[in-house]
């Protein structure tokens, strides 16, 4: 073997051991409830019944059940995939504890030991309002400081939401994305499981941010969180998300449904830092509704998974509404993310910003597929779409589908797309300042990312460069 | 050291880009304390002989010995070069969007000491460093040369040399794009650089820079050859005369 090569494949080497070490471990576990494998009227009965649902959400959930059956896998994205998900090898309900508790030394101390090593109860300490931690199908762990409390600003896990305040929760649960959507959002509404219940009272302004984090442990899992959020006129929410889960030779799938109601004047980011080991099919419907001079932002990384179909959606639906999708996906060895935007301008004088980067290595395949659409009345808009892609070695691929549906022609609509590689010319520069090669690639991507890095609060920002260091180790250049 | 020891020597050096070979057998002793000038026309090679020495993938030395302090550094790739004292200041630098000048610079000290620099250290020498070129203090959370004029660019090059320091110093064609005023700043920073300790090798078309970067040896490179040398009085003489005043032995042997 050359050296050249056999450094290459130390390098790939690395990258899986050491997410292996950092995030791949999976516990031991003994599982207050761990259900068969497979999908039927029967599973969808038995995770109603055990979270003692009301009825109306029982026949939700069958309805949608119905719908997933009828409805066929997308023939868009990356089909071949995608018909490889065998829905009937899938564990649909999982239950590690009893009740989601509220102090960690409730917690059973290996799942607790498992949120150590990521580091959620320190940042809990440090910087975040409130933390949800969910492991395999329900929330184990929550809590919300006192002083958020003490504001009206509900954050509870979707189950203990839906016991609790199953008022709002009809009123606007699949109300911005109906079940029959997609397939996978109408699985999602047959056995959803765990997720956010947000929400902030009018005025209030949640100053600091809430995260939930996501963690898959069993082989075969199968997460289906559910998340709403709901920030009432003139409030202000930032929620972030992470999530990991272990390294198995056999395919896992998470697919979640995330639904945010800006109301009027409201202010709501949601940040995702997706990392999911590369054996999970991230695929995952989120919209946003902005109304009357809300602003909506999707603030979403995606480094993780074996396919990540995503593509976080605002509906412009009020005067003045404002959405940003601000993405970036990186794709490294058998990876592909098919990420990308959609914003819908439904009312006048509303604007949106999409901002896409991908970064592409080995093998690794990224996608942007994004849509603008802008109705007959939305007078006056505004459309910024930017798509940057950088290609790192001779086999990665990026391609671009954008749509555009216009309507009105009183708006002004931006559009750029650029590829470029990581050229030669750039290395050499920063070797001929003592840099190595791969310090040298690993800061052009570093100074790639930064628009969105500089998004992130800075515990993420360092977070998110740490990954993609891992990421860019031994890379084939 | 001892002074009979060349800081950087290259022996019948000959470069190849792209199958063509553009350097023919170049040969050149600078010893501490010695500032060189390589001048010469477009295409003379001159430029690719810099990038030849720092270690350009796309320019291979087919031929010939390079030394720095007596050790020999073709088997080096760039950044070993770099760390081992070499440095060039490009005729035609390149942007890294989204890495700032003062990230970049602290990355590569790094890279050259083994640790992070000391932040107060490192931000009092590179204001200093700033002021002394006339660099606004905001470049240092600007991008890379994203968007820097010709002038700005240069002046971060001879910033670069200055924090980083080098033994020995290929500036290509560093006076070009410069108007009076940038090339006098841009030349007192060559100057303050310059010591007993280190060497500096202009590769220049024009005379012009030599007003302001005194020369101990100045050679005419033509055809990928060096075809005459002399003192700094050879600079002046082509200025007046052009380069076709150089016929003879040499130039024939060039294939000029």
């Amino acid at each position: 073997m050359s050296d050249t090569l056999k450094q290459q494949n130390d390098g790939l080497s690395k990258i899986g051991s050491d997410y292996a070490e950092k995030y791949g471990f999976h516990d031991p576990v003994d599982y207050f409830h761990k259900g068969a494998k497979g999908l039927s009227h029967e599973v969808v009965e038995m995770i109603s019944r055990m979270k003692k649902e009301p009825d109306w959400m029982r026949e939700i959930r069958h309805q949608a059940y119905d719908t997933f059956l009828e409805k066929p896998t997308p023939k868009w994205g990356n089909t071949a995939l995608l018909n490889e998900i065998d829905f009937q090898n899938i564990f649909y309900f999982m239950k590690p504890i009893d009740a989601s508790k509220t102090s960690w030394d409730d917690v059973p101390e290996y799942i607790k030991r498992t949120f150590d090593k990521l580091g959620i109860p320190e940042a809990e300490k440090n910087f975040l309002g409130g933390v949800s931690a969910q492991y395999e199908s329900e929330v184990v762990y929550h809590s919300m400081r006192d002083d958020l409390k003490a504001k009206g600003i509900l954050f509870l896990d979707m189950d203990a939401g839906l016991r609790e305040f199953p008022e709002i929760v009809k009123k606007y649960f699949g109300s911005v994305i109906p079940a029959a959507d997609n397939k996978f959002s109408a699985l999602n509404t047959a056995v959803w499981s765990g997720g956010s219940f947000i929400y902030v009272p009018p005025g209030v302004d949640v100053t600091v941010p809430l995260q939930a984090y996501f963690r898959i442990n069993a082989e075969n899992m199968g997460q289906f969180e559910r998340t709403l959020i709901i920030a009432d006129k003139g409030s202000r929410v930032h929620y972030i998300e992470g999530c990991t889960a272990p390294v198995y030779s056999t395919d896992s799938l998470h697919s979640a449904v995330v639904e945010l109601i800006a109301l009027e004047g409201a202010y709501v980011r949601y940040t995702t830092i997706q990392n999911w080991s590369r054996n999970i099919y991230n695929l995952v419907t989120k919209r946003a509704q902005a109304h009357k001079n809300a602003t909506v932002e999707w603030v979403d990384g995606n480094i993780g998974s074996r396919l990540t179909m995503k593509y976080p959606c605002v509906q412009l639906v009020g005067e003045g509404a404002r959405g940003e999708i601000l993405s970036v996906a990186f794709a490294g060895i058998d990876q592909h993310q098919d990420a990308g935007a959609k914003v819908i301008h439904a009312a006048p004088n509303t604007s949106s910003r999409i901002t896409s980067k991908s970064i592409s290595k080995d093998n690794g395949r990224a996608s942007y597929r994004g849509l603008v659409k802008i109705h007959k009345n939305a007078t006056g808009c505004k459309v910024s779409v930017e798509c940057d892609a950088l290609l790192i070695g001779d086999d990665a691929r990026s391609d671009t589908y954008p749509t555009m549906e216009i309507d009105n022609d009183q708006v002004s609509v931006e559009h750029e797309a650029r590829v470029s590689k990581v050229a030669e010319e750039q290395l050499f520069y920063l070797q001929s300042r003592g840099l190595t090669e791969d310090e040298g690639r690993l800061l052009i991507v570093n100074g790639f990312m930064e628009p969105f890095t500089k998004e992130l609060p800075m515990e993420y920002a360092v977070e998110l460069n740490r990954l993609i260091e891992l990421e860019m180790e031994g890379s084939i250049g | 050291m001892s002074a009979k020891t060349p800081l950087f020597e290259i022996k019948n050096v000959h470069v190849v880009v792209a199958g063509k070979e553009v350097v023919s057998g170049v040969s050149l002793a600078i010893y501490p304390g010695e500032i060189h000038a390589i001048m010469g026309p477009n295409g003379s090679g001159k430029s690719s002989l810099s990038n030849a020495l720092m270690g350009h993938p796309a320019y291979a030395i087919t031929e010939g010995e390079a030394y720095l302090n007596g050790k020999s550094i073709l088997d080096m790739e760039a950044d070993e070069r770099s760390r081992a004292g070499l440095f060039l200041a490009f005729q035609y630098p390149l942007a890294i969007p989204g890495v700032t000048v003062a990230n970049f610079m602290r990355a590569a000290l790094k890279a050259h000491r083994g640790k992070d620099a000391d932040m107060s250290d490192f931000r009092k020498l590179f204001k200093i460093e700033m002021d002394s070129l006339e660099i606004d203090h905001n470049f240092a959370t600007r991008y890379l040369n994203d968007g820097f004029s010709g002038g700005e660019k240069k002046r971060v090059e001879i910033l670069q040399m200055a924090m980083l320091a080098p033994k020995m110093a290929l500036l290509d064609e560093t006076d070009s794009g410069l108007d009076i005023d940038a090339l006098k700043t841009v030349s007192a920073g060559i100057n303050r650089f310059h010591s007993d300790a280190n060497g500096v090798l202009l590769v220049t078309h024009y005379q012009r820079l030599l007003n302001y970067v005194k020369p101990d040896h100045v050679h005419v490179m033509m055809s990928g050859k060096l075809v005459k040398s002399g003192g700094p009085e050879l600079a002046l003489k082509l200025e007046d005369n052009g380069y076709e005043w150089i016929e003879g032995p040499a130039a024939e042997k060039a294939g000029v």
